[in-house]
């Protein structure tokens, strides 16, 4: 079981352009007008953070954007309203920590928090920190209300780990490119290629995420076989500057959006050179 | 070895990214090979005595008894070098690094107290050491950090979020991801993803088997008590560990803040909801609680999984100790022994206090000494 809006995002056959925000950063209003920058600049799917105040495997970026946007009021529950009010053609995927999913409602475990997901209108659900033991459970309320549970294979992931996520995964794998924390870099790694190896069997499109930030790394990402490039920190840190600056909402919202295009256009050059660009 | 190992009763288990999965196993490896092989013991028991000063007395508080009414020994970890019983962790998980091949140590801290440890341990073994501290903590436990400077550790604060512990244990596991070939991240509690609440326990029984002999030696029976308190929960599980299988009643005091029923307290077993937090399912304060303790020791938002276990079974009675209550038996033990005690220890007291009519003798953690507490001790008590 799978959703139908992001199998038809990959289906459509460009390599799919995923840009990440925390919501409510740095406060509800601008936040929105800035996920709905990215959509016009070409997102195909928005992974949208629901911020927990013990991130474990965010770097000082996204840290501080969570932060943010807790300190402006960012619950649970104001998530599910900020996905009602935007206005995005993009299907979303919200980010968590598995501690929110896990006490959300009335009942202790993830049906209350995905059956509320998916009513408001979420596709999918990325959790960094789930553990195997807790992935059937979550994986069996996602299919009864047709969400994609995204899974982050690590470098490291191998073995029994790696078949385990193979097993439960659906919509796409979130490819992480090198090891640490997420954060933009100046240089890509060449651990990509590497990762996309090692997943080459597996039949859910594969998307590469950690240190993205120019369209150059787009095209090189794409051209290396990705079916879809992930993007945080090197938007997080636009809007980090956005705040700082105190500059108006729009100005920062076209900043996102020329390099939301910057970067969809990056991935699309990267297509023409891809492995299995003829076929 | 697979992920499911290291739970407790359903608590605890590695709930991590991916990424520090490997990097957890390898340590498990390590741990399960090396730290508990005749030798490594051997050596760590050497180094407990001749660097750390074990075995630390028993001491009958005779006074403290009178005033409370119940005869009360204190287990005088207090007297370790550093002051505090964390040395006996940082000294195990320091060599472990070392014998592993790890040429860097990282630490959060919140006291100051575990970073100090650590930053001993990095001087004896000759390894780079960065401690992560909360600048809210950096601004209350100045002398600590003078201490860990002097030892040639480097000092990071971290300003994010409400600049407490569980801030810097996010700032450490941050750095710990990005740079897990050549680090070893110390955490200094009974807490975290596994094996470090087993492998942190490992380290502290020492303190439990130690004081089970003594006790033994002085009356000739075992305690009716034993009495920690608890942030994290490495002293009480250190303490705790070697009576579990024996009738000896558990209680474990938590920092209460402004009372374990107001919003402002640190007591997720005396009030609080399950949860999943640094990588491990365990106990945490609701949502709508600040969390706060006049010790920063305990001013953490969740506790180690053995005493969520524990609590779920039955086995240890956990209750929230205000500020105040807990600094009145600061200055009680102070005034009545001439032993100032951490303000942490000093929720235990507080404990002890409480439950002295049910217990005829009861082992209390005396955990660490409250010299880092004097400027908060200066303000209550009016000393200048």
């Amino acid at each position: 079981m799978s959703n139908d809006a992001i199998d038809a995002v990959f289906e459509a056959g460009d390599p799919a352009f995923i840009p990440y925000l925390v919501a409510g950063d740095p406060d509800y209003e601008s936040s929105l007008a800035y996920v709905e920058a990215l959509d016009r600049g070409g997102a195909d799917i928005i992974e949208l953070g629901l911020p927990f105040s013990e991130p474990i495997a965010e770097g000082s970026t996204i840290q501080d954007a969570i932060v943010r946007s807790l300190e402006a009021g960012m619950t649970p529950e104001r998530f599910f309203d900020f996905v009602g009010d935007l206005d995005v053609e993009a299907p979303l995927v919200c980010m968590t920590y598995y501690n929110l999913v896990y006490q959300y409602g009335q009942q202790r475990g993830p049906r209350d928090f995905v059956e509320r997901a998916a009513s408001a209108g979420i596709s999918g659900l990325v959790i960094p920190d789930l553990p195997a033991e807790e992935a059937d459970p979550l994986r069996a309320a996602c299919d009864e209300h047709d969400l994609d549970l995204v899974f982050i294979v690590a470098p490291t992931t191998e073995g029994e780990r790696l078949t385990r996520m193979m097993d439960r995964v659906s919509g796409y794998v979130y490819v992480q490119a090198r090891l640490g924390t997420t954060g933009a870099r100046d240089d890509v790694s060449d651990q990509t290629d590497e990762s996309l190896a090692r997943l080459a069997d597996w039949d859910v499109p594969k998307a590469v995420g950690f240190g993205i930030k120019t369209g150059e790394h787009a095209e090189r990402i794409v051209s290396a076989g990705a079916d879809g490039i992930i993007v945080g920190s090197a938007l997080v840190d636009i809007v980090a500057a956005g705040a700082a600056n105190d500059e108006p909402i729009e100005a920062v919202a076209d900043r996102l959006e020329s390099k939301a295009r910057e970067l969809t256009d990056g991935a699309v050059r990267g297509l023409t050179s891809a492995p299995d660009a003829d076929t | 070895m697979s992920d499911e190992t290291g739970t407790f009763g359903g608590y605890g288990g590695r709930h991590v990214p991916d990424a520090l999965k490997a990097p957890l196993e390898q340590l498990t490896e390590a741990f399960e090979e090396i730290a508990l092989s005749d030798e490594f013991q051997t050596e760590f028991r050497d180094r407990l005595a001749e660097y750390a000063g074990r075995p630390t007395p028993l001491y009958h508080a005779k006074r403290l008894s009178v005033e409370y009414g119940a005869d009360i020994y204190l287990k005088r970890e207090d007297l370790l070098h550093g002051g505090a019983h964390k040395l006996n962790n940082t000294l195990g998980q320091g060599l472990l690094a070392k014998k592993a091949g790890k040429d860097r140590l990282i630490a959060e801290t919140g006291a100051g107290q575990h970073g100090t440890a650590t930053a001993m341990v990095g001087a004896m073994l000759d390894l780079d050491t960065e401690i992560y501290m909360g600048e809210k903590d950096v601004k209350r436990q100045r002398m600590n950090v003078f201490r860990m400077r002097l030892m040639g550790a480097e000092v990071n604060e971290v300003t994010r979020g409400g600049e407490g512990l569980a801030d810097a244990v996010d700032a450490a596991l941050e750095d710990f991801a990005k740079n897990v070939e050549d680090t070893h991240y110390l955490v200094g509690s009974v807490v975290g993803p596994d094996p470090f609440p087993r492998m942190v326990r490992a380290f502290q029984s020492v303190i439990g088997d130690e004081a089970r002999e003594q006790i033994r030696d002085r009356i000739g029976e075992l305690p009716d008590a034993a009495v920690a308190c608890v942030g994290g929960g490495s002293n009480a599980i250190g303490l705790f560990d070697a009576f579990r299988e024996d009738d000896v009643a558990f209680y474990g005091a938590e920092g209460g803040g402004e009372g374990a029923d107001s919003d402002r307290h640190a007591a997720p077993l005396a009030d609080g909801e399950d949860g999943v937090l640094h990588g491990m399912k365990t106990r945490v304060i609701d949502d709508d609680t600040d969390v706060h303790s006049v010790s920063a020791g305990l001013d953490y938002p969740g506790v180690g999984p053995e005493h969520a276990m524990f609590q779920a079974v039955g086995r240890c009675d956990y209750r929230g100790i205000t500020d105040e209550e807990a600094l009145d038996a600061f200055k009680e033990l102070s005034m009545l022994e001439g032993i100032i005690p951490a303000l942490e220890t000093s929720h235990g007291l507080a404990l002890a206090k409480q439950i002295a009519d049910d217990h005829d003798t009861i082992l209390v953690n005396l955990s660490g000494r409250g010299d880092k507490d004097m400027e908060t001790a200066a303000e209550q008590f009016d000393l200048t």
